[in-house]
């Protein structure tokens, strides 16, 4: 073969290539967040190969964000998170042009984003949710009585209760910027508060429970509390209610539930957005005005049981998710729950290290 | 040699050293900067220019990791094994000048470590009593997380090490003794769990130790135990998942040395009135050797800055480095801080590893 036969191959190889990647979305999100079946229904309507990804916390996301070049067209990071990588410029701002399904959104979720996204310049939400303790009824009733403080954090962070509770298995999240504004809910400081002198007093708390928690994980727990590994999870609504579901399919006798507790919860957004650097922004927007579509996102939240940001959708979703109040809180809890803020790169460095030592009890 | 000969040999020296080099200088240059909000984290960068960046660099994040406390430990190692080498062969000299037995030899040696320790204990109150509170005043409190870390995985290596060995060597044995027609089929069994990917292995192991997993059913139906155990998210898990894992390089060396050894050794040995034991030990043992080093630094080399088996398996007090690296890099997000971890990590390494290819030398030239 000679030599310009050879170049007009590889020419054609690459244009070959570059078509090929014109047809393709690249998505980033949560383990265990979406009805698959919607995934194919995406790429049969639009004929784009979807590449669908998942991770676990939002430290990885953000890791891969920030390291540049990650390659995917749709992320979708916790509005703090968003917030903070916004400022560091990750994102490129939506054109609302291609997102004709964006009417459907619901106004009382978007007045809440719009603190870390004013206006929804950069995203849109996708679910939203509270980060509360998931039980396996039976186990911890046997363990701790018929009167088990179920409904407070005392279950989890009264270390009299965790020391008996050890014996069946508890997990928390392996997230420092959910469980450290959750002790801190618990003693009564502010869960918001960015003075690294309140954020220390969380420490006190989980080092009187930190030696009865088998884990720090943020997806085991699902298929843990399912199993009967475990009796006691902090964990993501939604999650909780996976591994219901999973132990009901399974029929292996575990019974779990989810519940805020009653002394308050962290409120968080989990939020589409579109890297900077993202190859395909194009395709990046058709996919999320799919999700935006009223019927695709009922189905979403039909399936994974956490809230819409979606308003037009619920008409769809199923009534007895609507009026369940662990996943639609009603109006008593709504006023118990709590937003955070991002910290600053200090504060940050702090809050992590402490994370760190209460892991590891170093 | 000519010059062509050089020639050729520098193309793949200069590869080997570029590979190594240039991604050591990126992570050394990370090491010496700050965390930001930006995208790469952390500053300053070239866009800043080179001489901006040169002199934004500063050894903070050693100082805030306590680098200086894992660099005395090393140094402390380094003396250690100096002492011992200039005074061991003096102390024996001094004991008997010509000829060297066993007995004197081990005599020797326990002296020496003595010696090594006395002086070594000093050294380490000295530095305690007096250094470290005036240097406390100029570097910021090294954070001791860092320094438990390596020394904890340390101790996990040296463990897993030795348990791998304590497995492996009667495997090894067991295959080296075998009917010549089943050795290959043998060594083939050894090989054959790497056709799996390493991670479904551990993966595995969940199913296997957890609470409700196959171990505790199994125990719990022979009636062996009454209430599960839990193994699984512990430092034992930890053990089983390494020793599982690194099997396969600590039997191949040892069956490489033990199926070259020339059977009527032994038999010779055993004419000339050893038992069987002794035999094996006085023969057997020594031959096997280098099989037995090679083996356990293959083991301890990968062990120390192992990050996937105590992740799955472990539990939130598993300490071990390659953990923190990944969670200074992944969960704290702070590349500058993970940079330092491993920049240190690897001059821990270097020690066990020239120890190695020492090993690996000496054995070359007997083979010769």
């Amino acid at each position: 073969m000679n030599v310009t036969k050879l170049l007009s191959g590889i020419a054609t190889l690459a244009l070959m290539a570059g078509s090929a990647a014109a047809e393709e979305v690249r998505v980033y999100n949560w383990s265990d967040y979406i009805d698959e079946e919607l995934l194919t229904q995406f790429e049969e309507e639009t004929g784009i190969d979807l590449i669908y990804d998942v991770f676990d916390s939002n430290e990885i996301l953000e890791t891969k964000l920030l390291s540049g070049g990650s390659g995917y067209d749709v992320v979708v990071p916790s509005a703090t998170f968003l917030q903070r990588q916004i400022s560091a410029g990750a994102f490129q701002p939506l054109d609302l042009a291609q997102l004709p399904n964006h009417d459907n959104l619901w106004d009382v979720v978007q007045g809440r984003t719009d603190q870390y996204d004013p206006g929804g310049a950069y995203s849109v939400n996708y679910m939203w949710g509270t980060t509360g303790i998931g039980f396996n009824i039976g186990k911890v009733t046997e363990i701790l009585g018929e009167d088990a403080p179920f409904d407070s954090w005392d279950l989890v962070f009264d270390p009299a209760n965790m020391e008996k509770l050890a014996e069946c298995g508890v997990h928390f999240l392996d997230a420092p910027t959910e469980m450290i504004p959750a002790a801190l809910n618990y003693i009564g400081e502010d869960p918001d508060s960015h003075d690294p002198e309140v954020i220390a007093k969380a420490e006190a708390v989980f080092d009187a429970v930190r030696p009865y928690v088998q884990k720090f994980n943020s997806s085991e727990y699902i298929n843990a509390l399912a199993n009967g590994d475990i009796c006691v999870a902090v964990g993501w609504s939604g999650d909780v209610f996976l591994a219901q579901f999973r132990a009901a399919e399974a029929e292996n006798g575990h019974e779990i539930d989810y519940a805020i507790p009653s002394e308050g919860a962290q409120m968080w957004f989990d939020q589409m957005a579109i890297p900077a650097d993202a190859p395909n922004p194009e395709a990046a927007h058709t996919f999320i005005n799919f999700i935006l579509d009223a019927e695709n996102a009922a189905a979403a939240t039909n399936y994974v049981w956490y809230a819409s940001g979606n308003g037009a959708a619920q008409a769809f979703i199923d009534p007895e998710i609507l009026d369940y109040p662990a996943v639609y809180p009603d109006e008593a809890t709504l006023e118990n729950l709590f937003t955070t803020t991002p910290y600053d790169a200090r504060v940050q460095r702090d809050v992590t290290r402490l994370w760190t030592r209460i892991k590891s009890g170093q | 040699m000519t010059w062509r000969g050089r020639l050729l040999i520098a193309v793949p020296y200069v590869w080997l050293l570029v590979l190594f080099l240039v991604p050591f200088g990126i992570v050394l240059k990370i090491s010496l900067s700050d965390i930001a909000l930006a995208i790469p984290p952390y500053t300053p960068t070239m866009k800043d220019g080179l001489w901006a960046m040169l002199s934004g660099l500063d050894f903070e994040n050693y100082a805030f990791i306590g680098a200086g406390a894992v660099v005395a430990g090393f140094a402390g190692l380094i003396l250690c094994i100096a002492m011992y080498r200039i005074v061991f062969p003096r102390i024996r000299r001094a004991m008997l000048p010509d000829t060297a037995t066993t007995v004197f030899d081990t005599a020797a040696a326990a002296l020496t470590a003595l010696a090594v320790a006395i002086v070594n204990v000093a050294v380490v109150v000295a530095v305690l009593a007096f250094v470290l509170p005036a240097l406390s005043d100029f570097v910021d409190v090294p954070d001791f997380l860092y320094f438990a870390a390596y020394l904890s995985s340390l101790k996990i290596a040296a463990i897993s090490t030795f348990l791998t060995l304590l497995i492996g060597y009667p495997v090894a044995y067991g295959m080296a003794r075998a009917a010549q027609h089943w050795r290959p089929t043998l060594l083939m069994l050894v090989i054959l769990p790497f056709w799996t990917s390493f991670l479904i292995r551990v993966y595995a192991w969940i199913g296997i130790l957890s609470t409700e997993g196959y171990l505790n059913q199994l125990l719990l139906s022979l009636g062996v135990i009454s209430a599960p155990l839990s193994i699984l998210n512990t430092p034992v898990a930890v053990y089983i998942g390494i020793v599982y894992t690194y099997l396969p390089f600590m039997v191949l060396p040892i069956y490489a040395a033990l199926e070259k050894m020339d059977d009527s050794l032994v038999e010779a040995a055993e004419d000339l009135g050893c038992t069987a034991l002794s035999a094996f030990w006085l023969v057997t043992a020594p031959l096997s050797k280098p099989g037995v080093i090679a083996g356990c630094f293959l083991v301890f080399i990968p062990t120390l800055g192992e990050f996937v088996i105590p992740s799955l398996l472990g539990g939130s007090d598993t300490l071990m480095i390659g953990k923190v690296l990944w969670e200074e890099f992944f969960n704290n997000r702070d590349w500058p801080v993970a940079s330092a971890v491993a920049v240190i990590l690897l001059m821990i390494l270097i020690i066990p590893i020239v120890l190695f290819q020492r090993n690996e030398q000496k054995q070359r030239e007997l083979d010769g």
